[in-house]
């Protein structure tokens, strides 16, 4: 099995995850429609499932990097706003898969999501 | 080799492998700990359906082998017989979330690489079914080579099952090691593809929780909630308390009246005033301990603990902390002890750090006897408001005054921590709500019971009895005060030196020298010394509050409150700090800015109550 780790920081690789809850969805829209239609998780429409078409691993910590890896964060992975703080500087609360996990804001800012109604 | 069989129960966070593990050895257990980590080592027996007994260890919950906090790490060393914790364990019981195959499978597959003999308890099935998925027990048995045992763990059920597959794999090998890859996304796709083939899903998922979680996370109404879930555990850790409060006193009292009976002499005193006494004024806050505790079991075991750290994350990260330290924080309330304990699941070195040294500042339980005796005593039970009295309010300023020292101390350890504020993390899961396990929760409050009576009976009775040794010989001449003359009032003399300027008499000075083994002792303390120079000896055990209300000036008083709201009293709290942090520096500089805090308190408040004529 092919774990290779340094492509995760390119965004634009669609990912060969047939497996994945919406791997095959993900493929043909990424084949139909510009890649540049995506936006970070943490402007997502609330209770709006979403694909994750992306993240900025770059971006993260170590620690975050691997907490997202554990919480089943990838490429294709469905992903859904549950909640926000007041003023939007506190932590969402998200459905990955079936986990609902809190993530700070700047965590959400490195999700890239298809970008539902572009 | 171990006498029995050593059974290791691993698997994620919210799996629930506690509660398996309460169903599993019931209250066979033993709580102790690694040696060189605090993480606590929970253990117990059980019996095979072959009747071997075998002890079963419940590993700190994690995602994968690749640990990134201190508790993960005891989960990843034991697993691998890596870093001498333990033995080998015989074999694994791994519990998978049965609702959330996709992720727990991974850490299955991971495990299963490293060639122990192992068996799957398929956990939460009925939790499953409710939200639609059927799963094939007998595809995920094919696929991974091992017993896949459905249960349902508060409900007991599966139990023999699982008993049963214990015993057929003892001994066995459940496969051949090969290298066990620490990233966990090496078995993502494997996971995903074998939860694929065991489910028929139905995609409704956890319809409860969400809709739950719509209220109490909601950004106006979710911190009105959990602020009066705060006020009602406080209230209740006195309304609830007074009656059992009552009935304690009732025991100490006819314990002592029996005891007068014995023949007049050193040991009746001994036995009366430093045995009996001494420990029962400490003993008497066991209702409180135990009710706050309560509290905090059940918000955890409904996982509602979560939440409160989420909704407390903003608040926390603008001290540099998250919500993640919200957790062993609110436990210092009851003690800082298990409070420190829990820093274990923050994976932030430095936010660790911080929460280590400020928890202390947390109002710990401990301190209730002495506010609550000077509070009796000093402050009018006057009705401010209805249902606001003075001496209450006087109680939440002193919980308060604790917590804005905390926030002042985080502040000032994050300006002067080296690399300036980083923005930290939080990351948590937020698991299903469940009812708590009425077991499982009285399984808790008997521990933390025990340990605080084990404490009572052992480090709070040594060192009152010490002291009333001290406080007690040499015996003075006709007209001089026994407290004064006796070694331990010769000591005090010397400290008073130090103290007297913050408003210290002699009998608070010697009050906070055994204090130092637990902060109760100040009570029991000051009753010895009184009641050694009281000449009626048994009216002693009553007139603490009285008498003392009638010697100290009320700015002495105050100021005996705030030293106690910031002083590191007990040595406990510090030797878990040591052993937290793998050296002196830090519990040492814990020490020192808590005895300055506490002086510089207990100093202003005395110089500003005197300068108003207090």
């Amino acid at each position: 099995m092919r774990t290779g780790g340094g492509d995760h920081t390119l965004p634009k690789v669609v990912r060969r995850n047939f497996a994945g809850f919406a791997g095959q969805h993900v493929l043909i829209m990424a084949r139909n429609m510009s890649i540049a239609a995506t936006a970070p998780l943490s402007d997502a429409p609330i209770r709006h499932p979403v694909p994750v078409r992306a993240v900025d691993w770059a971006v993260l910590s170590e620690g975050e990097t691997r907490r997202l890896r554990e919480f089943g964060l990838d490429e294709g992975v469905e992903v859904e706003i549950l909640h926000r703080s007041m003023f939007g500087r506190g932590p969402l609360a998200c459905r990955i898969g079936r986990m609902t996990i809190a993530i700070r804001a700047h965590v959400a800012h490195a999700i890239h999501v298809e970008a539902k109604g572009a | 080799m171990h006498p029995a069989p050593l059974i290791a129960l691993v698997g994620n966070p919210n799996a629930g492998k506690s509660a398996l593990f309460n169903a599993l050895t019931g209250a066979r257990q033993k709580v102790g700990n690694y040696p060189g980590v605090t993480v606590e080592r929970h253990s117990g027996r059980m019996s095979l359906s072959d009747g071997r007994p075998v002890e079963l260890l419940d590993l700190p919950g994690t995602y994968s082998l690749d640990p990134s906090s201190p508790d993960e790490q005891v989960t990843r060393d034991v697993v691998t017989g890596k870093g001498g914790l333990e033995c080998l364990p015989d074999a694994l019981l791994v519990v998978v979330d049965a609702t959330n195959l996709d992720n727990h499978l991974r850490f299955v597959i991971q495990l299963k690489a490293l060639g122990r003999p192992m068996v799957v308890a398929l956990n939460m099935i009925d939790m499953a079914t409710r939200d639609g998925l059927k799963i094939e027990t007998a595809v995920l048995e094919s696929e991974l080579g091992v017993p896949v045992i459905p249960t349902v763990a508060v409900r007991k059920r599966g139990l023999d099952e699982i008993r049963d597959a214990l015993s057929g794999v003892l001994g066995t090998k459940a496969g051949e090691p090969r290298a066990v890859d620490p990233d966990i996304r090496a078995y993502q796709r494997p996971a995903r593809a074998l939860a694929k083939a065991a489910t028929v899903e139905q995609p409704r998922s956890r319809a409860v929780s969400k809709s739950l979680d719509r209220v109490v996370l909601h950004p106006v109404a979710g911190p009105i909630i959990l602020l009066g879930l705060l006020f009602v555990m406080f209230q209740a850790v006195f309304s609830w308390s007074e009656a059992p409060i009552g009935w304690i006193e009732g025991l100490q009292g006819l314990l002592a009246d029996s005891a007068l009976n014995l023949p007049q002499g050193f040991l009746r005193d001994l036995l009366i005033e430093g045995v009996i006494n001494g420990v029962g004024s400490v003993v008497v806050f066991l209702p409180q301990i135990v009710i706050l505790f309560l509290f905090i079991l059940l918000l955890e075991g409904s996982g509602y603990m979560v939440r409160a750290a989420f909704l407390m994350d903003r608040l926390m990260a603008s001290v540099g902390l998250s919500g993640r330290a919200f957790i062993p924080l609110l436990s210092s309330f009851a003690c800082a002890i298990p409070g420190i304990m829990a820093t274990r699941s923050i994976s932030d070195p430095r936010e660790r750090l911080t929460t280590i040294l400020i928890a202390p500042l947390m109002t710990c339980s401990a301190r209730l006897p002495v506010y609550a005796v000077i509070i009796g005593a000093f402050i009018p039970a006057r009705s401010l408001a209805p249902g606001i009295g003075l001496q209450g309010l006087v109680l939440f300023i002193l919980y308060l005054a604790g917590v804005v020292g905390a926030v002042v101390a985080a502040l000032v350890i994050r300006r002067l921590s080296p690399k300036g504020s980083a923005n930290g993390s939080f990351m948590m899961e937020l698991p299903r709500y469940q009812l708590p396990i009425a077991r499982d929760v009285l399984l808790g409050l008997w521990q933390r019971a025990w340990i605080f009576l084990r404490r009572a009976g052992t480090i709070i009775m040594a060192a009152t009895v010490a002291l009333w040794l001290l406080a007690s010989y040499p015996v003075a001449p006709e007209g001089v005060r026994q407290s004064e003359y006796s070694v331990a009032g010769r000591i005090a003399s010397g400290l008073h030196v130090v103290l007297e300027p913050i408003g210290f008499n002699r009998g608070m000075s010697l009050a906070v020298i055994p204090a130092m083994a637990a902060r109760e002792v100040a009570v029991s303390a000051l009753q010895t010394v009184y009641a050694i120079d009281a000449e009626d000896e048994d009216a002693g055990a009553q007139e603490l509050g009285a008498r003392i209300g009638d010697s100290w000036p009320l700015s002495t008083a105050l100021a005996f409150l705030a030293w106690f709201v910031f002083a590191p009293q007990c040595l406990s709290t510090i030797a878990v700090a040591k052993r937290e942090t793998n050296g002196w520096k830090w519990p040492l500089v814990m020490l020192g800015y808590l005895f300055v805090l506490a002086y510089l308190a207990a100093g202003a408040t005395y110089w500003i109550a005197s300068a108003f004529g207090l």
